[in-house]
Formats: C-alpha cells, sequence, structure tokens
C-alpha cells in the first residue's frame, strides 16, 4: 500500500456538495457528524473547500443549471478524489427521471465510487457507506477505480 | 464557479464589491446564490439567483396518479416534508368533497407538529452556529433527535414519513406507543424551555439580533410573505385558525405573533411556536386513546373538479391548487411553497444592514430552499476581495464576539 | 353580506360570472383587460392577501388564476381569466400593485411562455440562461 493512500485512510477530507436535493439526505450527513454518530470517529471530516477534499459527497439530482457546477467543483478537486453518491436522487434519479430539467444520476456527470442508496439514508447508512469506501482504499491502490477503468466525465 | 480569492483580505472602503455566500458551504444545505453589492461594509443591494434546484415537479405531477402524487411532493423538501402532503391532499379532498375520519385528523396534526418542532429545532441551530453559539447548534440537533425517534416509532422513517394519503393516513399510532411518545416529549418540552431562556434572556443574542433584518407589516403585505416570517412583523395569520383542517380546531393553542419585525421577533416567534405545538400533540394524543374508528375513508376515485388545499407549514402557508378530470391524474397541479414568497422579502430585509449581519438576516428567513431554490448571494463586478461562505460565518461570530465585550 | 357579497360588490361589472364551489372558495372570471384593476382592488381596497398566480395550458387558451387569501374569513377568492390568443398570449403585469408578483410572472413567462407587459424584468428566474428559445416545459405540447 503505498503511503498516499494510508494517509488517505487514516483521515478522510470530505466536501459536501448539494446538487439538486429535497435537503433531507444533507441533513442526514450532518446529522451523522453530530455526536450520537460520530462519524469523525472513522477519520471523516467535512471541509470548507473542494481544494483539501479527498472524497466529494454528492446528494440531490443534478438539474440543468447545477451540472455545470458540480463539473467545475469536481475538476477543483485535488487528485485522486472519490466520489460518493449518497441517497436515492444521486444514484438513480428516483422519481425525478422523467423530468425536463434533470440530466440524468450522478454517474452520467461525474464517476461514482461508492453509492449509498435511501430516501434519506440515514446516518448509520451513511456510515456503512464511508467504511467501504475506506475499506476499499485500503484494499487497492489510491486511484479511484472510476478513474482507473478510464470512464470519462 | 469563481475562485475564491485570499481569505485575509479585508474590503476596500472605497469600492464597491460584492460577497458570494456560499455555494456549496456545508453548513447551507445547497448552493444559494445571493449577490450582495455592498459600500464598503454596508449592503446596498441583493440579486436572487434562483433554479439550482427546479427538478419540474408540477408536470412530473400530471404523469402520476393522485397517490404517486403525495410521495413525490413529499420530496419537494426534507424537511417540511409532511407539508406538500397535506396540503395536496386537502386539495384532492376539497375536489371530492370528502371528510376524513377523526382519528386520522388526531393523526394528521400530530404529524404536521412534529415536523414543526423538527423544523424549527434544525434552525435554531443553524442560527446558533451562524452567530457563533456552537453549544446551540449541538444542543439542538441532540434534542432534534429525540423528534426523529418519534417520527421513526409512528412512521417508520426518520424522514420522509408516507403518512398521508387522500381520506386519511397510512398508519395508526397505537395507544400502547403514547407513554413512549410522551417522554420523548418531554425531553424536547425541557429543551425548548431551556432555550427560551438562553435565547430570550442572554443580552448578547439581543444586541446581535434586535433592530436587525427588519421587515415592516406592510413589507410583508407587499410580498404575500407568510409564517413566522409574518408573525414576527406581529401579522396575525395562521391557517391552522383561519382556515382549519386536521384537527387544528378540535383543540386548544394559541397562534404566536411578536413586534418588531427583527431577527430577535423571528427567533421568539419559532421558540414559543414549538411550545405551541408540544400542547398540539399532547392533545392530539389524549384525543385519541378515546376515539376509536377507522383512520382512512376508503377513497378510491375522484370527481372532475378544482380545488385548493393550503397547511400552514413550519415556513408558512403551502397553497395546493389541482384540476381533475376524473382520470385518476391532476390535468394541473400548482404548488407554492411559503419560501417561494418569503425567501423574495430578502430584497427588503437585508438593504442597508452591515455585511456581518448579512447572512443572519438571510437565515432567518429560514428558507427552504428546496422549496423555492436556493438563492445565492454572489457578484463580482469587480472581482476583487470575495468572502466566501465560511468568511461571511467568520465575520457573523466576530460581531457576536466585539458585542459580547461591550454588553 | 356575507364575505363573497362584498368581494362581488367590490369587482362590480368586472366580475362577469362567478362560482361558489363551496363556502371557502370563489373563483370569478374576468376579462384579461380587467385583472390589474380588479386585483387592485382585491389587494388595496378589501385588503387581500396576495397567494399566487397558477398558469395552465387548455384547450381554449391560456388561463391564468389569480390567487388571493381572506384570512379573516378564511376563505380563497380566485380571479380567472382566459388568454386565447395562443400565438401572442400576453397580459398587463400585476407587480406594480403587488411587489410579490414579480417571481411568479417570471416563472409563468418562462414555463408558459405568456408576456406580463409592463413587468420590470421578465428574465429567466428557474430555468438556465442557455434554455431553448421558445420552449415551454409547462405547454402541452412540450416534447421532454
Amino acid at each position: 500500500m503505498s503511503v498516499k493512500t494510508n494517509a488517505l485512510t487514516k483521515s478522510l477530507f470530505a466536501f459536501h456538495a448539494a446538487c439538486s436535493p429535497c435537503n433531507n439526505c444533507d441533513i442526514e450527513i450532518l446529522d451523522a457528524l453530530t455526536p450520537r454518530y460520530d462519524l469523525e470517529r472513522f477519520g471523516v471530516q467535512l471541509v470548507a473547500s473542494p481544494r483539501h477534499a479527498d472524497v466529494l459527497l454528492v446528494t440531490g439530482a443534478v438539474n440543468k443549471k447545477v451540472v455545470h457546477h458540480i463539473k467545475k467543483l469536481y475538476e477543483q478537486t485535488a487528485k485522486p478524489c472519490f466520489v460518493v453518491a449518497i441517497g436515492g436522487c444521486a444514484c438513480s434519479e428516483i422519481i425525478f427521471r422523467d423530468s425536463y430539467n434533470t440530466c440524468g444520476p450522478l454517474d452520467k456527470i461525474l464517476p461514482v465510487d461508492i453509492y449509498i442508496p435511501g430516501c434519506p439514508p440515514r446516518p448509520e447508512a451513511i456510515i456503512a457507506g464511508l467504511v467501504k469506501l475506506i475499506a476499499k482504499l485500503n484494499a487497492k491502490d489510491a486511484v479511484p477505480p472510476a478513474q482507473q477503468s478510464g470512464q470519462k466525465l | 464557479m469563481k475562485n475564491e480569492l485570499n481569505n485575509n483580505s479585508k474590503p476596500d472602503a472605497t469600492s464597491r464589491c460584492i460577497i458570494p455566500i456560499g455555494p456549496y458551504h456545508p453548513l447551507q444545505e445547497e448552493p444559494e446564490f445571493f449577490r450582495l453589492h455592498v459600500d464598503g461594509e454596508k449592503v446596498v443591494g441583493i440579486d436572487i439567483d434562483l433554479g439550482y434546484n427546479h427538478r419540474g415537479i408540477e408536470k412530473l405531477s400530471e404523469a402520476k396518479h393522485f397517490d404517486q402524487g403525495l410521495f413525490l411532493v413529499e420530496r419537494i423538501c426534507g424537511i417540511c416534508s409532511t407539508s406538500h402532503p397535506l396540503a395536496y391532499a386537502n386539495a384532492l379532498e376539497d375536489i371530492g368533497g370528502i371528510e376524513i375520519p377523526e382519528r386520522a385528523r388526531y393523526i394528521r396534526s400530530i404529524i404536521g407538529e412534529l415536523e414543526r418542532l423538527h423544523s424549527h429545532m434544525l434552525w435554531l441551530g443553524l442560527a446558533g452556529h451562524f452567530i457563533g453559539y456552537n453549544t446551540v447548534w449541538m444542543w439542538a440537533w441532540k434534542y432534534r433527535e429525540h423528534i426523529l425517534d418519534i417520527f421513526e416509532k409512528i412512521s417508520g422513517n426518520r424522514q420522509h414519513y408516507g403518512m398521508i394519503k387522500v381520506g386519511g393516513v397510512r398508519r395508526d399510532i397505537e395507544t400502547a406507543d403514547i407513554p413512549w411518545i410522551e417522554q420523548n416529549l418531554d425531553e424536547v418540552q425541557r429543551s425548548v424551555d431551556m432555550f427560551r431562556g438562553a435565547v430570550m434572556d442572554d443580552p448578547v443574542i439581543r444586541a446581535r439580533t434586535k433592530g436587525i433584518g427588519v421587515l415592516t407589516p406592510e413589507d410583508i403585505r407587499n410580498y404575500g410573505g407568510v409564517g413566522p416570517l409574518a408573525r414576527a412583523s406581529g401579522v396575525n395569520i395562521d391557517i391552522r385558525r383561519d382556515a382549519p383542517y386536521a384537527a387544528y380546531n378540535l383543540v386548544q393553542w394559541d397562534v404566536i405573533t411578536y413586534e418588531g419585525g427583527d431577527i430577535f421577533a423571528k427567533a421568539v416567534v419559532r421558540i414559543l411556536e414549538m411550545t405551541e405545538s408540544i400542547k398540539i400533540i399532547r392533545q392530539c394524543l389524549q384525543r385519541l386513546k378515546t376515539t376509536p374508528g377507522p383512520i382512512d375513508a376508503a377513497i378510491t376515485e375522484l370527481p372532475a373538479g378544482e380545488g385548493i388545499g393550503r397547511h400552514e407549514a413550519p415556513r408558512g402557508e403551502v397553497f395546493h391548487y389541482v384540476r381533475t378530470d376524473r382520470t385518476n391524474r391532476p390535468v394541473r397541479h400548482k404548488i407554492r411553497a411559503p419560501s417561494f414568497v418569503n425567501v423574495a422579502t430578502n430584497e427588503k430585509s437585508v438593504i442597508g444592514y452591515h455585511i456581518a449581519d448579512a447572512l443572519i438576516i438571510l437565515a432567518a428567513v429560514d428558507p427552504c430552499y428546496c422549496c423555492t431554490e436556493r438563492t445565492s448571494v454572489v457578484d463580482c463586478d469587480s472581482g476583487r476581495q470575495l468572502f466566501s461562505g465560511r468568511d461571511m460565518i467568520r465575520l457573523s461570530q466576530e460581531r457576536t464576539a466585539q458585542l459580547r465585550k461591550q454588553v | 353580506m356575507n364575505s363573497f357579497e362584498r368581494i362581488k360588490n367590490e369587482l362590480g361589472e368586472k366580475a362577469r360570472s362567478w362560482d361558489e364551489k363551496n363556502p371557502r372558495n370563489l373563483f370569478v372570471d374576468v376579462a384579461a383587460g380587467d385583472i390589474p384593476s380588479a386585483c387592485e382592488r382585491l389587494f388595496n381596497a378589501v385588503r387581500l392577501r396576495f397567494i399566487i398566480v397558477s398558469g395552465t395550458d387548455t384547450p381554449r387558451g391560456f388561463e391564468l388564476l389569480y390567487h388571493f387569501s381572506d384570512d379573516g374569513h378564511g376563505t380563497v377568492i380566485t380571479l380567472r381569466t382566459l388568454l386565447s390568443d395562443r400565438q401572442n398570449p400576453q397580459i398587463a403585469s400585476i407587480t406594480p400593485i403587488i411587489t410579490g408578483a414579480s417571481w411568479i410572472e417570471r416563472e409563468i413567462h418562462e414555463l408558459l411562455g405568456v408576456k406580463f407587459t409592463g413587468h420590470p424584468s421578465l428574465k429567466h428566474l428557474l430555468l438556465a440562461e442557455d434554455w431553448p428559445e421558445g420552449k415551454y416545459p409547462l405547454r402541452n405540447d412540450h416534447e421532454k
């Protein structure tokens, strides 16, 4: 395991980006940080700038106005940066699938490494998903699988 | 998206510059784009840029039958999740001339008031953080968990409870569960009492919020403002009392108003409303113990027609207009969330105040961004001296620290 | 007189017909040209609260509903008007009378293609700047 991966899995700096959500996934992410669930004990911290992020936590459907912003935001992150699609909307659009204003599930826009479905996923589910990400990183090199396959944005 | 400049730079006192709030700040749930124009440190203008959350729900609703539509509109907004189904069901029942069973009336009010509780608690936490009272944030969100536990007990889910159907509710509340619910309510009541004392008696909070972000009753009227925002300016409107539905005219409670229209008033109204919500819930739970009967009028079809349904959501009046044609899908489903009218009042409330106050003024609307669209205050005409969202919070918290020294 | 009677008196001849659907809902038909003055009466003389405007594409044209709340009586008063010119649907803006109408007129303009003459700035409210011209999502003939 490379030195970089080792450093990454000790503490994961996460940037929380909301696209076009209803907000529940965002609230549950913040709830996961409160003492009852305590996401920080797994070394996950929220950061204020995408430049410092190892992980992008993305919620919400992606609408036609926000799509440009989420792409630019991803470009700003230092690589490797892993993308987690949180909630049904990001994973698959669910009921917003036929909207005139959405662009498809998140993985049509960004390379996604972990999917955490739910409407919204409970804080325990969010933690479980991030723990899986950490386990994935421990098992492989630090290049996100989605980027390994050369998947285009 | 613009790059953030050096976070340590101060604004040039002679220039007009723009300050971005957001986007994607972790503690502001969604990308918001308010463009604040400042002259030195005074806010002189605001542009509001919406559309980052628009998902075309009114159109989607036309392709869903009424029962599916209730799950769709629940997801307009996560925080006021049951408010849209309540208003939509009211509109459909208006079309059908449907009376729902008495048990369903109590359960609807219980869910509606639990939602008001969790929403106000959430806002209290965020507002506390914005002005630098991080303990308030942690405590408010901790006590909020009790409310989410009650939701999970009743509906099976912490958020998006799926409780409303045309003609009634989907799940009953077991009498055996009521003592447990009341115990959790006791915890919430204790926290509300604590916040009331902490907020209303704290001289620093008073200094920080009194006279800030004022909206007059005339401002409220011109924008069609509703909810705690309106009631904090002394405008005495509340759909639960004015056009009662569910159990609101079966139990005893008071509409909370306050004078002044400033941030302090908006906080006080929300805190005192929480006590009223607990009062309503307790009475409804008592009535459920002695009210037998179904929870569902078993409606299978609706006539052609048009109807209006409203609900007093945590942020104010939710309004649904529906037109039907004897099929099981709406011909037209118009949805107006309270934030659509309330967020526009920022055009008034933030002008003339210090930039350090801008954040708390914008937050005091308690915008349900997803209900309306996010607003972002970002405008960089000169590209000089930008403050990030994080800087706005820092400014706001520093302001509180300054006031604490003076008080 | 009951609250509906008062409304009908205020509107006078502008009210071409009315429909008391139930004790809580009154719908009044008004010619498009009379909408601004009718709204002005309801807002300023009767002091009703402006709720919102609903726009619908119907076979007969674009129907606009102006909803007002009579909070004192717990009722909703809706002014209904029809714009039958499908090629060029337009009506005078009520934003000069009611500031809060500004956003919904922008929304109806971009989603339904109705023009509100005299509106201070009918730019997009919700849709992206590069949304194709002439494509109105709430029209019945809109393809996804």
